[in-house]
């Protein structure tokens, strides 16, 4: 069972690199059972959103 | 390119010039990259309809001058290292209990309707205040892969580090962010 902390690595590199199965498997489960886990989940694509339109709103 | 335009030009002029320097973090490159965008304006700005599809050409050009500066900068980067950019442990270390888990006061909560936010100036200043708290190489590799747009493997080129190194520096300013962005935005929000 992956730890928050192992978990918020891997929900910063999914917005980097695809993941392996087994890490995203993991993740899953982990954003299934931690309501923490899962809105830092939810911010890391508001961060992402603020800064498209922070930049002018290009892919 | 006719007087609106040319005032329109004039008026974006200081967004322009926050982008550059939030990212270039040195004011004369700054003042060059928008200057230069500014001239590469003067040709081929009539063909836009509104002030939003401008805007966004605008720093797509200045975009591209950052991302020529960056490259032609990267040595004295890589020369400097990554080093004073250790702090990001520090907050790791404040979030998290012994096993990993998210203390009970640092657990990330809902933010209510991010895109009402979006459209609030306020807004806008906290997330750059949020962005200069960031360590300078820490929040270039962000901006790099945010702003820019670059993939992870040529920010590394750029940065001379490893691709590991580079998703932890990531990762940090991603963390320290959304901290920083809860503390002073979302949680006065009641959200
Ligand atoms: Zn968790």
């Amino acid at each position: 069972m992956l730890s928050c902390r192992q978990a918020t690595e891997l929900m910063s590199q999914e917005q980097d690199r695809a993941l392996s199965f087994s890490e995203r498997i993991g993740l899953r489960l982990h954003v299934w059972i931690c309501a923490g886990c899962n809105s830092y989940r939810r911010q890391m694509s508001v961060l992402r959103a603020a800064c498209r339109r922070f930049g002018g709103g290009t892919s | 390119m006719d007087l609106d335009r040319q005032a329109e030009l004039s008026a974006l002029r200081p967004d322009l010039l926050r982008f550059a320097r939030l990212q270039l973090r040195d004011a004369g490159a700054a003042e060059d990259a928008v200057q230069e965008t500014m001239l590469a304006a003067l040709v081929g700005s009539d063909r836009f309809q509104s002030r939003s599809s401008y805007k966004t050409w605008l720093i797509s050009i200045l975009r591209n001058k950052i991302i020529d500066i960056i490259r032609s900068q990267s040595r004295e980067i890589s020369a400097s290292g990554l080093s004073d950019d250790d702090a990001g442990d520090d907050l790791t270390d404040a979030l998290f209990d012994r096993r990993g888990h998210w203390q009970e006061t640092a657990r990330p909560g809902r933010w209510a309707d991010p895109e009402a936010s979006f459209e609030q100036q306020q807004f806008w200043a906290v997330f750059e205040a949020c962005l200069d708290l960031l360590p300078e190489r820490t929040a270039r590799v962000f901006m790099m892969r945010e702003f820019l747009g670059l993939e992870t493997d040529e920010i590394c080129k750029e940065a001379s580090i490893s691709s590991s190194n580079c998703w932890v520096v990531l990762h940090r300013a991603r963390m320290s962010l959304r901290t920083c962005l809860e503390t002073k935005w979302f949680a006065g929000e009641g959200a």
